[in-house]
């Protein structure tokens, strides 16, 4: 039983460690994804063609690998280190672990890169027609967008977006590579005891917090399903 | 001189050609109907009246006030373009109606923008007249709030004139082709453009649903409203237009009234075009 409480404890508190990383990569990968949709349609060309780069890299390799990149590469060309890193930041009573800080940069960068796509499909995907009924009845380029096109979008990415973001949840578990005590590192911990189950544990973690993510995602294009679009 | 008059209006998509000098006018109150085959620039001279698109040369004058020139055309801001845009109602084929709003609101939504656009304006200037805050905004309260009745009421009015009353709280995919088209039709009327355009208002409806569609229209023409309608039926041009414009590879082939077109058509690319519709002429 004691044993119990302390595995569940410890799991606990590194699924907090992966929820966070979680919700501030998707909070900071949506406003960023959308800028680069925007500059992915981009008029002035060198500004698309870079930005279609960018993305290409990005969803072409593995995030793995961009996660080493950024945590190992600073050190490498000699410029810091994320280790030795104090960055002084603290969130309640915890100093913010730069291998942390390294970690939702990856993340963040690279589901930006993701979102993008679904955003730049969603916007292109509402017919011109809808843009040029808004122009015709004399409408502003401001009001087109809110109040005829983004709700459309918004219907059109609900099942992409929540395929990606349940992959996110489960992403979290690579940041264990780069020393981030997340739930995977901490079931790992009790491999030392020769105790296996806290990793069955964990997994049911994942499930109980995706089952939730998918309820929500169904409420929300349940939601949008008065309208064809 | 006419309502609207166009002048010489020329577009091209790159290296294509598609109106080649087109002359136009139209008398207020006057339906006109553009025909001709399939490629010939019909749409995009509607569009470029409805300032979709942007003729490379040419005017246009409505009203007596130079609404387009080549000369200027450069200078036209988004603002100026909107402004300009609101002349001209215009059908689309395939309705777009806003799918995310009820009948009423796809009637509503664009005259309140506007009138949210215009309280703006007036908050400015009672600002500029020294008025208190709380006054201010309980002028522009009313105002906005009148003037929404009034958009809502006018809205309503509209939908029985083309027979949708009932159906104001539906949306847009609980309805048949041919009462979304009509919806379509009491949207571009709720903001009194002073010419409605029509593309092919009937061309995505089943046969059976066009009838409704096309009474819809010729009850607009006993309203005395003006309207160039671009369309394919042949019966309904005849009996509905004032005018027709035969449009052939970007040229205006020929004009005049129903009657003398297509009786007395003189070019041959007016026979041939009738010849090869012929068989629509019947309905
Ligand atoms: N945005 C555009 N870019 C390039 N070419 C275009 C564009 N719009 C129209 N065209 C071309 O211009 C020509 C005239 O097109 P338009 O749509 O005006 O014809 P239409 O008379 O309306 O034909 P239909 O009866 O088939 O509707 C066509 O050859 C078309 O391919
Ligand atoms: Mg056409």
């Amino acid at each position: 039983m004691e044993e119990f409480v302390k595995v569940i404890s410890q799991l606990a508190s590194g699924f907090s460690v992966s929820l966070i990383l979680f919700t501030i990569t998707l909070i900071t990968a949506i406003p960023l994804g959308l800028l680069i949709s925007f500059c992915s349609m981009s008029k002035v060309t060198p500004i698309r063609i870079f930005t279609k780069v960018i993305v290409w890299i990005l969803r072409g390799t593995p995030l793995m690998l961009q996660l080493f990149i950024i945590y190992y590469g600073p050190g490498l060309v000699g410029w810091f280190n994320w280790s030795s890193l104090n960055t002084g930041w603290t969130w309640f009573d915890k100093t913010f672990d730069p291998r942390f800080i390294a970690s939702i940069i990856a993340f963040a960068i690279n589901y930006a890169a993701y979102f993008s796509e679904i955003f730049r499909g969603g916007i292109q995907s509402i017919t011109k027609g809808q843009t040029e009924a808004g122009q015709v009845l004399g409408m502003t380029k401001g009001q087109i967008f809110s109040k005829i096109v983004l709700l459309q979008v918004i219907k059109r990415i609900v099942p992409p977006m929540s395929n990606e973001i349940i992959t996110l949840v489960k992403d979290t578990s690579l940041a264990k590579t780069v020393g981030v005590l997340e739930l995977i590192f901490r079931a790992q911990d009790f491999l030392d005891d020769g105790i296996i189950w806290p990793f069955l544990c964990a997994g049911l973690f994942y499930l109980i917090f995706v089952g939730l993510l998918t309820i929500i995602f169904n409420k929300i294009e349940k939601k949008l399903s008065y309208f064809k679009a | 001189m006419a309502f609207l008059e166009i002048k010489n209006y020329n577009k091209k998509f790159g290296e294509l050609k598609v109106l080649k000098g087109i002359d136009l006018s139209i008398e207020k109150g006057e339906v006109v109907s553009i025909i001709g085959s399939s490629g010939s620039g019909k749409t995009t001279l509607l569009r470029c009246i409805n300032f979709l698109e942007t003729p490379d040369v040419g005017e246009m004058i409505l009203d007596g006030e130079l609404l387009f020139s080549d000369l200027e055309s450069k200078k036209y801001t988004e603002k100026i373009l909107r402004n300009k845009r609101l002349n001209f109602g215009l059908v689309f084929q395939s309705f777009n109606l806003f799918p995310q709003y009820n009948v009423l609101k796809n009637l509503t939504l664009a005259p309140t923008l506007l009138i949210k656009t215009k309280a703006k304006k007036l908050k400015e200037q009672l600002k500029g007249q020294g008025k208190k805050f709380l006054e201010i905004k309980k002028e522009i309260k009313e105002y906005v709030n009148s003037e929404r009745e009034r958009i809502e009421k006018e809205a309503l009015i509209l939908l029985e004139k083309v027979d949708l009353t009932e159906k104001k709280n539906s949306y847009p995919c609980e309805l048949s082709g041919g009462q979304q088209q009509r919806v379509a039709i009491a949207r571009a009327l709720a903001l009194k453009p002073k010419i409605l355009c029509f593309d092919e208002p009937t061309s995505a409806l089943d046969p059976e649903l066009t009838a409704e569609v096309l009474r819809v229209i010729k009850s607009l023409k006993e309203g005395d409203r003006t309207m160039i309608i671009v369309t394919h039926e042949m019966g309904f041009a005849k009996s509905v237009s004032d005018k027709v414009v035969f449009m052939s590879e970007g040229i205006i082939a020929e004009q005049g009234s129903p009657k003398k077109l297509f009786t007395n058509p003189k070019t041959e690319a007016l026979k041939n075009f009738l010849a090869n519709t012929g068989d629509k002429e019947g309905n």
